[in-house]
């Protein structure tokens, strides 16, 4: 008597990462509401990310409060690397996992006092593909590429660099030892990512970085303003 | 690679989605993947091999349906399918970044009794 039903077909159109979009539309409210700008910072491992940060958050000490969120797979160095410049930050290891997901940003932003801060900076797994794909909640997304890494990497990880907001060009201070192209390689970036604003920095030598201070002590000062 | 964990929230959503509509077998998912999503299907293919039969039962396939990138230029007015990454319409060559379509990851359906 088991008659088998006859399949049919459930029409879905949901997003699979409908939860975490979920979750980083919640982040984007609480950043909002605390008025904290929220940057989520991207590049290939080696690219960078924690020398800016640290040089950033020192000369910024005493004109922009600012905190930190930190993931690596493993080993709290970053967060502790960071922590010389005296701001607050909070080191995530995500054991396998290739990318930050918006609830690990949720529980990790409990730690910090957003009402106090003005900045909030996520420093994202050192990946070029994974992350792209998860909104974590930020207002903006800054893409690192270091010239030690070829002029033709944003054509090479288009998605990524598709969805940046700001590009920061580092380790400048060596293009010349490591014969960049300069030109070629903003050329590329430019054609990737037409609306993005490239910065041009040496966390090493300090070039470029005033531009760069600017540009965040801009956006935190507008958060402010009533 | 983060189609395997991409591969978990889809099996989470289609089991989900099942047992809302009392179903008790999963024979067939329809996924539709951007083509800028940054997501490689044969990857997802890859994972879904690995654990779809676990979770929704031996026999489930998986179909991927790819969506091309459309874009709209702000000068033209109109929407281009850009046939590669650098996205300039095909008519005034303005560089685009108003992405319309292609960066979807979406269970579009699923075959059920």
């Amino acid at each position: 008597m088991s008659e088998k039903p006859t399949p049919r077909i459930l029409d879905v159109s949901a997003a699979v990462l409908s939860k975490n979009d979920d979750l980083a539309e919640h982040n984007r409210s609480l950043f909002a509401d605390q008025g904290v700008v929220v940057l989520n910072l991207l590049s290939s491992p080696g690219s960078g990310k924690t020398e800016l940060l640290r040089r950033t958050l020192t000369d910024l000490k005493g004109r922009v409060k600012a905190g930190v969120i930190v993931g690596d797979l493993e080993t709290e160095n970053d967060a502790v690397r960071i922590r010389e410049s005296g701001a607050p930050a909070i080191q995530i290891t995500t054991g396998t996992m290739c990318h930050l997901e918006a609830d690990m940003v949720a529980r990790a932003a409990e730690s910090l006092d957003l009402h106090d801060l003005g900045l909030l900076i996520i420093e994202n797994v050192g990946n070029l593909v994974c992350p792209a794909a998860y909104d974590l909640g930020e207002e903006f997304r800054v893409v690192l590429l270091s010239v030690t890494e070829g002029e033709d990497k944003p054509l090479k990880y288009p998605t990524l660099f598709k969805s940046a907001h700001v590009v920061l060009l580092t380790k400048t201070d060596i293009a010349e030892a490591v014969g960049f192209n300069r030109d070629a390689a903003v050329r590329n970036i430019h054609r990737v990512a037409p609306s993005a604003a490239l910065f041009e920095v040496s966390a090493r030598s300090g070039d470029g970085m005033a531009a760069w201070y600017a540009w965040l002590e801009a956006l935190v000062a507008r958060r402010r303003s009533p | 690679m983060h189609e395997l964990s991409l591969m978990e929230d889809t099996l989470a959503l289609a089991m989900e989605q099942a047992a809302q509509a009392g179903a008790t077998r999963v024979h067939r998912l329809l996924l539709r993947v951007g083509d800028q999503s940054g997501v490689v299907p044969e990857a997802l293919q890859f994972a879904f091999d690995a654990l779809g039969p676990t979770v929704l039962g031996e026999g489930v396939r998986l179909d991927i349906e790819r969506v091309p990138v459309v874009c709209w230029c702000s000068q033209c007015h109109d929407s281009f399918q850009p046939n590669e990454i650098i996205y300039a319409c095909p008519v005034c060559d303005r560089l685009s970044d108003e992405v319309r379509q292609g960066k979807e990851i979406e269970l579009a359906s699923m075959e059920v009794s």
